[in-house]
């Protein structure tokens, strides 16, 4: 007799679930942001390298085709605010192959929401917001103010290199050094994450929630860019937030450009050609809509089972899922 | 042997790292939402003993160690090798030497089965039962009427293990103890 048929939560935790999810949908609500529901499967997917699709075979009065199982509602969402929906959020769950952990679980619930017309220091005011009212805290609570970190001035403090100007040579002998690896054939990107991954995040977020701001722009092509006051480096309009160790929301004030999103989509999959990968169909129904017009303005996806896990204080998401995959 | 891959790591999984067969203790997936994913992969190293961090990029692999675990019964000694039996009724003896014996040593009475870890048929580990029942050999003599009172001295046992045992404890006596601690745990 195994007793895998019993749910990885206990029937408490999803009863403290439920009212969090309650919770966000009022934070959204009172704030006239509408719930939307967009398709788990659609006919284009995630080109992004690091991301793995799932897909199924379904049959259409289109025939028998292929549909990929969305890795963030992203897609959908964009093309619900081309056709003027206004500010929209949706609690999507979500795919990606080969992430299980005590962080990850395969399917997982996304928390995402546009704002038209609100830029990025709007958006991080809201995000944090709403993680303060999930944790059952005020927002803007005095004893553990939001801090706002620059990607640029984390990696000097803890690792004392700049991530912009540091040759690659160096970046891949600190990331091998740090990571007990080989990273000798990584590129810029791959190795400041891994050094972020490892170095940087299990220390961010420990006071309160941390924003971090400025990421390099190869970090983030679909955002914004402006230049770094600072040195005129250019920078990423992206940010993310941090708790305890926890990467849990990453927005960005969007790019509304269609040719440059179906360039992005073609060098992903020129990509995934050079690494042996399967290429994913594109999405041309969103750039569709990027060519018809997107309102400017910007977005966010949280991990929502993150977030309840460190609200409910569990130290895996699979606590906070009723059947976590190794037990689906 | 065939290779694992880090989405196969998981605890008590025996894989070869740098030439020394491991046991995989823990292995944490992190990944940033777009950037490549790496498995952060506790080990514990079979011949050392130690649990040493590694980093792997998501979808390497480790090549399987050839390590099995297995009930023997302990037999005897010569003085430089130790000589075990499989409990499966083949008879089939194994020589083990000081180095993979270690503290285990101290715990060795004839007849009783312990776990013992090969790699490559090659012992490299053997682990005592947790509990294990031994005669006290050398002791201080027992202290009539003091079961009450608290106080302990040392007792040598006929397997060489020394343990704090209750001042009521006489020579000749057999005691239960635990092997993971060292200490006495009743009368037998």
């Amino acid at each position: 007799m195994t007793d895998d048929w019993r749910p990885t939560a206990t029937l408490e935790t999803l009863r403290e679930r439920a009212r969090l999810l309650a919770g966000v949908r009022a934070f959204f609500a009172a704030r006239g942001v509408l719930e939307v529901e967009t398709p788990v499967l659609g006919h284009g997917g995630s080109t992004e390298v690091h991301l793995a699709s799932l897909s199924a075979e379904a049959t259409t009065p289109a025939g028998r085709e292929r549909l990929w199982l969305q890795t963030s509602p992203e897609f959908a969402m964009k093309r619900l605010l081309a056709a003027g929906s206004g500010p929209i959020f949706q609690l999507a769950r979500s795919f990606r192959d080969g992430e299980v952990g005590r962080r990850h679980n395969l399917e997982f619930t996304l928390l995402e929401w546009y704002r038209p017309g609100l830029g990025l220091e709007a958006l991080i005011e809201e995000s944090a917001a709403l993680v303060s009212s999930v944790l059952g805290r005020e927002p803007g609570d005095e004893t553990r103010p939001l801090r706002r970190r620059r990607y640029r001035e984390l990696f000097r403090e803890h690792l004392a290199i700049d991530p912009f100007s540091a040759p690659l040579a160096e970046l891949r002998r600190l990331a091998g050094e740090v990571g007990g690896l080989g990273m000798a054939d990584s590129d810029r990107d791959d190795c400041l994450d891994l050094l972020m991954s490892l170095a940087i995040e299990p220390r961010l977020g420990r006071d309160g929630l941390e924003v971090v701001v400025d990421y390099p722009a190869s970090q983030a092509a679909l955002a914004r860019h402006h230049r770094d006051p600072e040195d005129g480096e250019w920078v990423a309009s992206r940010f993310e937030l941090y708790l305890e160790g926890l990467e849990l929301a990453n927005g960005y004030d969007e790019l509304t450009d269609a040719a440059e999103q179906a360039a992005r989509f073609e060098q992903d999959n020129t990509a995934r050609r050079a690494m042996g990968l399967p290429e994913v169909d594109v999405d041309v129904r969103l750039l569709a809509a990027l060519e018809h017009g997107m309102p400017e303005g910007s977005g966010v996806a949280l991990g929502l089972d993150r977030l309840i896990q460190l609200a409910l204080g569990k130290s895996s998401v699979a606590e906070v899922m009723a059947f976590a995959t190794p037990h689906c | 042997m065939a290779n694992y891959s880090t989405n196969e790591f998981k605890g008590g999984l025996k894989v070869m790292l740098d030439g020394d067969p491991c046991s995989i203790v823990e292995n944490e997936l992190v990944k940033p939402g777009k950037g490549q994913a790496f498995n952060r992969v506790k080990l514990r190293n079979l011949m050392t003993g130690r649990v040493l961090e590694h980093t792997f990029k998501s979808g390497d692999s480790l090549e399987a160690a050839d390590v099995v675990e297995l009930e023997m019964e302990y037999l005897y000694t010569d003085g430089d090798m130790w000589y075990f039996m499989k409990t499966d009724g083949s008879f089939e003896q194994y020589a083990v030497d000081k180095k993979a014996l270690g503290d285990t040593e101290k715990w060795l009475k004839e007849q009783v089965p312990y776990t013992v870890t090969l790699w490559n048929d090659n012992v490299i580990n053997v682990t005592p039962p947790n509990f294990i029942e031994l005669e006290v050999v050398e002791t201080d003599p027992g202290l009539k009427g003091d079961t009450a009172q608290g106080g302990t001295k040392p007792a040598t046992l006929s397997s060489g293990a020394v343990v704090r045992v209750p001042l009521f404890i006489n020579e000749g006596e057999v005691l239960k103890v635990d092997t993971r601690s060292g200490e006495y745990v009743s009368r037998a």
